[in-house]
């Protein structure tokens, strides 16, 4: 490498680092973004940390409580020497509903179950390798019912399955973008890098795909998943097919900033000096990008999630065993069911923050990556 | 306009095409064919089969041959006698089911994008004129909220709402007593009192969308020196609004009707099945799931074919607002 | 000011007085226009010269107050004189009138036209040249479709523009720049207004277009005697135009006089630094105003004392950072803020 060669690839690391910066800068004054990527880094540490955050397992279930509704926390204890810090609830007592001849579930005010902190249950691994008993939270005594957002039908804790199901929904979004980024970028780029005639045909491929309606495609494509398939294979052809079609915008984008930059200066030059094409690629232009491919990948996130649960809730993508938000609303979709269970819903607050945030997010650092561009 | 309205048509070929190719291909996917489908049907139903008959039965479909040949004989059917295949779960050709519903879809989607431009084009308006205020404000929070509620789930809790609280069933598209009824005016006012619910949980996140479209179209046009001028001849505000940036503002408006058609399809899928309207969405559902390849890819067939056409309706129309595209050719 | 001319003042149609527009930003406020006097007279041109952002197009903007938000009028007058058929004359103060009402409406466009420097952007491309003329005609003459028609018709032929009554029905970007502006003269004096105000209307054009446009504001003068306000970055348009001329320098008016005396003997170190920027007076010639030394100070951060003074050749040590130097009178109705010239007009 020749002196001049590596002077220039310093001052690439500067203007690289700066426009890092900048872009930092500019999205810490958009508050509702900051809030926001606060509230999205806590649902992927919820995600990650599942099997501690939860009091139990997904499977684990108290057949007794069945659809029991959620306990009201309390956070105080009175005892002999006053209120003491020691969140508890009532346990449950079963009443036959007069007119409708059901079992209901209503607060035994007579039982108090306390609630400790990393109290010992289930045995799981946490992160994959951390063998532990530990919970962040659980009642203190293994078999008391603790259900702070309700039983299903099986008396499954729905606190503990939302929280698996984050890891899975969350966790389907950013390998779906994963994978539309793959297939974005390769024909994005080629598209804006090589122009004239593989341009043209590769817009007309992303006009007609963005051209058809997209939810009975995806319905089409996972019901033709082959029933028998374990789980995770099950998990990956779901994402394939969902990023199968969302890449096309992401795709656009590419091709956007490819096709500003290839007139720049810059490129210009390193055209000029006879630098390999690759190396204009990777060392020019797509350090200057890479800001508003960030800005479209997250926005792109809660598309992908929004597909999984929409298409889980049909009962055409995900299916039980996996837990992922869209599964647990499927047991929603019986409105009788929700009518005496309505914390069945539970689940459909936590996709509402989460695309909410994900969405102020990706607006934020749109406006950060580009402050002109409205 | 002829020329550009030609090429339009022109244009729309190849995108027909990949079309039926993706719905052949669908239609192709599950493991085993149709045949094998019908033959365990058959023998379920402790009918023997003879060899014959399923040699037929392959002549019949074409099983027999290459791929291509398969697709050629499915797609004529259709183009020239308008005949897609059979429906096995039902036992009736694919496209005694498929037209009323079809034409339910669209009435939907049709009733859908009238609402949320109803909505979403004053408010626009309002929303960039008084920026920043109040309003403005309101609307884009709004806007969020709509965005991030799956229609589905939106269509559950107004369900939820009405039948906790009003005690009433907001499903269907018809009252019991119209459900069979034929064609006539009082079951089209029926099915009008029954078309907001759905047309609303369908409606929002679009309208929500288009609101912010709107509104950033008319800023950028708001600071357009033509507005300058136009105040400067002496027109009063509200006029010079309605007639310049306004006006302006609503061809790249018009042009959103191909992105939110699409979407609106293919949310009414999903939206119908939670309110089981008789729309396409609840039999493709079934279709899928029972294997009944036939009429679930007729189904994506037709409802992308409905989209193109819309498309290219929105076009058209676009074309006939804003001469710079008429004359650009 | 104020400037006693030699001008009958039954002529007067315009009266700038101590004008101040104010654009209240969240960075500061920007004073664009900071204290602006000058007279516009019936068949008379007044041109506005001056560096880029000195308040030229915020100054003959806020005349019909179309100043974009947030800008503001804070202070002073701007008195225009109707002088109607009978020979009565009606003073109006338009600054005191609110930007959206009825008055202020039935003066724009009618009574007062305007052209832009833009062309292309400032008409409408959606909407026909006969649309966007007739509107006009329609609003203030009353005139039905059919005769606004005509009218319009022979007002793109008066403009120069070929085939009239077809490129009345076509629309603006089927027209070359030059045409356009074309359109946009017709549109400004279709209603025969009495005062034309045109912002830099050939910037945007050809060199040939520029002298076409120019001689045939010249023509629509003489023929409609109106007075005219041209704003202009060329010193070689002064020449040719000009009958009096304001220099402007930072929102404020450096000097003010009529074209002879400006050009032979300027008074203010600006305007004399403006005139060597040009090697000679020839009305081809393309020269912009960018060859005085320094640049203009940022909107924000005003000089203390006299605003030339940090470009300044001729600073007169102590004095001119601690004073702006108010008008002084030079006789024949010209006027120079500059202290050096405070004996001159005392004496
Ligand atoms: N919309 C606006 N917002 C904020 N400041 C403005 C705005 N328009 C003008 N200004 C300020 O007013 C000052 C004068 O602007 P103006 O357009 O009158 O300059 P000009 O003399 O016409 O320049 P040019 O020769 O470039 O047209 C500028 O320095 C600018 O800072
Ligand atoms: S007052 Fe002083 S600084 Fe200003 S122009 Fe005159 S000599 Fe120059
Ligand atoms: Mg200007």
């Amino acid at each position: 490498m020749t002196a001049r060669a590596m002077e220039s690839d310093r001052q690439e690391a500067i203007n690289v680092a700066t426009q890092w910066q900048l872009m930092w800068w500019r999205f810490r004054k958009h508050r509702l973004a900051m809030t926001s990527l606060v509230i999205v880094i806590l649902i992927y540490l919820v995600a990650l940390l599942a099997e501690f955050l939860a009091p139990f397992t997904p499977d684990e279930f108290q057949a007794d409580y069945t659809y029991a509704p959620p306990q009201r926390l309390h956070l105080f204890l009175e005892t002999e020497n006053g209120l003491r810090f020691q969140p508890w609830v009532y346990g449950y007592k079963v009443e036959i509903e007069e007119e409708a001849l059901r079992r209901v579930f209503v607060p035994d005010e007579e039982v108090i179950h306390e609630i400790g902190f990393f109290v010992s249950g289930v045995p799981v691994t946490l992160l994959g390798f951390l063998e532990t008993d530990r919970h962040l939270v659980g009642p203190k005594d293994p078999e008391a019912p603790m259900f702070l957002f309700g039983a299903d039908k099986l008396g499954r804790d729905m606190l503990t399955r939302m929280i698996y199901g984050t890891r899975i929904s969350m966790s389907i979004g950013l390998v779906g973008v994963a994978l539309s980024l793959i297939l974005g970028i390769l024909l994005g780029g080629l598209s804006g890098f090589l122009g004239g005639q593989v341009d043209n045909i590769i817009q007309r491929v992303i006009e007609f795909i963005r051209s058809v309606p997209t939810i009975p495609l995806w319905m089409g494509l996972a019901a033709a998943l082959p029933t028998d398939w374990p789980p995770l294979r099950i998990y990956f052809g779901i994402t394939v097919i969902l990023s199968f079609i969302g890449w096309t915008e992401l795709a656009r984008v590419i091709r956007g900033r490819f096709l500003a930059l290839r007139t720049e200066d810059f490129v210009i030059a390193a055209h000029l000096d006879g630098v390999g094409q690759m190396r204009i690629i990777l060392h020019h232009m797509v350090p200057s990008f890479l800001s508003h491919i960030i800005a479209a990948l997250t926005l792109a996130i809660p598309n992908m999630i929004l597909a999984e649960t929409s298409l889980s809730f049909l009962g055409l993508g995900l299916r039980p065993p996996i837990v992922s938000w869209g599964v647990l609303l499927q047991e929603a979709q019986n409105i009788r069911t929700v009518a005496t269970a309505p914390w069945l819903f539970s689940t459909g607050g936590a996709v509402f923050i989460a695309i909410l945030a994900l969405n102020f997010v990706g607006d934020g650092l749109r406006d950060a990556a580009d402050p002109y561009a409205r | 306009m002829l020329r550009y309205v030609l090429r339009r048509f022109l244009l729309m070929i190849p995108t027909l095409f990949g079309i039926s190719i993706i719905a052949f291909i669908i239609i192709q996917l599950p493991p085993g064919d149709y045949l094998t489908t019908v033959i365990a049907q058959l023998s379920a139903a402790g009918d023997l089969v003879e060899e014959d008959v399923i040699a037929g039965l392959k002549a019949q479909y074409g099983l027999d041959r290459p791929m291509h040949v398969q697709y050629l004989k499915w797609i004529s059917n259709i183009l020239l006698r308008g005949d897609f295949g059979t429906s096995f779960e039902w036992d009736v050709a694919v496209g005694d089911l498929i037209w009323s519903r079809l034409g339910l879809t669209v009435t939907l989607s049709v009733a859908t994008l009238l609402f949320t431009w109803a909505v979403a084009f004053p408010v626009g308006i309002y929303a960039a004129v008084r920026q920043y205020s109040w309003g403005d404000y309101f609307f884009t929070g709004i806007g969020f909220v709509g965005l991030a509620i799956p229609n589905f789930l939106l269509a559950l809790v107004l369900m939820y709402v009405a039948f906790k609280y009003f005690n009433q069933s907001v499903g269907g598209l018809f009252s019991p007593d119209f459900v069979e009824a034929p064609w006539t005016w009082a079951r089209v006012q029926d099915m009008l009192g029954h078309l907001w619910v759905p047309m609303i949980i369908l409606g929002t996140a679009g309208t929500a969308g288009l609101i912010r479209i709107m509104r950033a179209n008319l800023l950028d046009e708001l600071r357009k020196p033509y507005v300058k001028t136009a105040r400067a001849k002496g027109l009063s505000e509200l006029r010079l609004l309605l007639k310049y940036p306004v006006r302006v503002a609503l061809n790249p408006f018009v042009s959103t009707i191909g992105l939110t058609l699409p979407i609106l399809i293919s949310g009414s899928a999903i939206v119908s099945v939670v309110l089981s309207l008789p729309t396409s969405g609840p039999l493709l559902l079934r279709a899928l799931i029972a294997q009944d390849m036939y009429l679930a890819g007729s189904f994506i067939l037709m409802l992308g074919v409905i989209t193109v056409l819309g498309t290219l309706l929105s076009d058209l129309l676009l074309a006939w607002l804003d001469p710079r595209i008429r004359f650009d050719d | 000011m104020p400037v006693e001319r030699q001008l009958s003042a039954e002529d007067l149609l315009l009266e700038v007085r101590d004008l101040h527009v104010h654009f209240p930003l969240d960075e500061g406020t920007v004073k664009a226009v900071a204290g602006v006097d000058f007279d516009v007279y019936r068949n008379r041109t007044l041109c506005v010269v001056g560096e880029s952002g000195c308040g030229k197009s915020v100054s003959a903007q806020s005349i019909l107050q179309l100043v974009d938000r947030p800008g503001r009028i804070v202070q002073g007058q701007i008195r225009f004189h109707r002088h109607d058929a009978d020979g009565s004359v009606t003073v109006t103060d338009l600054a005191a009138l609110r930007s959206s009402s009825r008055a202020l409406r039935a003066i724009r466009g009618r009574h007062i036209g305007m052209v832009f420097q833009e062309p292309n952007t400032s008409l409408s491309p959606i909407h026909t040249v006969g649309n966007q003329i007739s509107e006009v005609i329609r609003l203030h003459l009353g005139e039905d479709e059919e005769a606004a028609r005509r009218r319009g018709i022979e007002m793109l032929e008066r403009v120069g523009i070929a085939r009239p009554a077809q490129n009345y029905d076509a629309y603006t970007f089927e027209l070359s720049g030059g045409m356009r502006q074309r359109v946009m003269i017709a549109m400004a004096l279709v209603c025969s207004p009495a005062l034309l105000i045109a912002d830099e209307p050939t910037t945007a054009l050809d060199v040939t277009t520029q002298a076409q446009i120019m001689s045939l504001l010249q023509e629509l003068q003489a023929d409609f005697g109106m007075g005219v306000m041209l704003i202009t970055h060329d010193l070689g348009v002064v020449a040719e135009m000009a009958d009096d001329v304001v220099v402007m320098y930072l929102g404020q008016v450096a000097e003010y006089g009529d074209v002879d005396r400006i050009f032979h003997a300027p008074a203010h170190p600006y305007t004399k630094a403006l005139l060597r920027s040009i090697p000679n007076l020839d009305f081809d010639q393309d020269i912009r105003l960018d060859s005085i030394r320094g640049m203009v100070p940022d909107p924000f951060h005003r000089p203390a004392g006299c605003p030339f003074g940090p470009r300044c050749d001729e600073v007169i040590e102590g004095r001119c950072e601690a004073e702006n130097p108010p008008a002084f009178s030079l006789g024949e109705g010209g006027s120079v803020r500059c202290l050096h010239y405070e004996e001159v007009a005392l004496s």
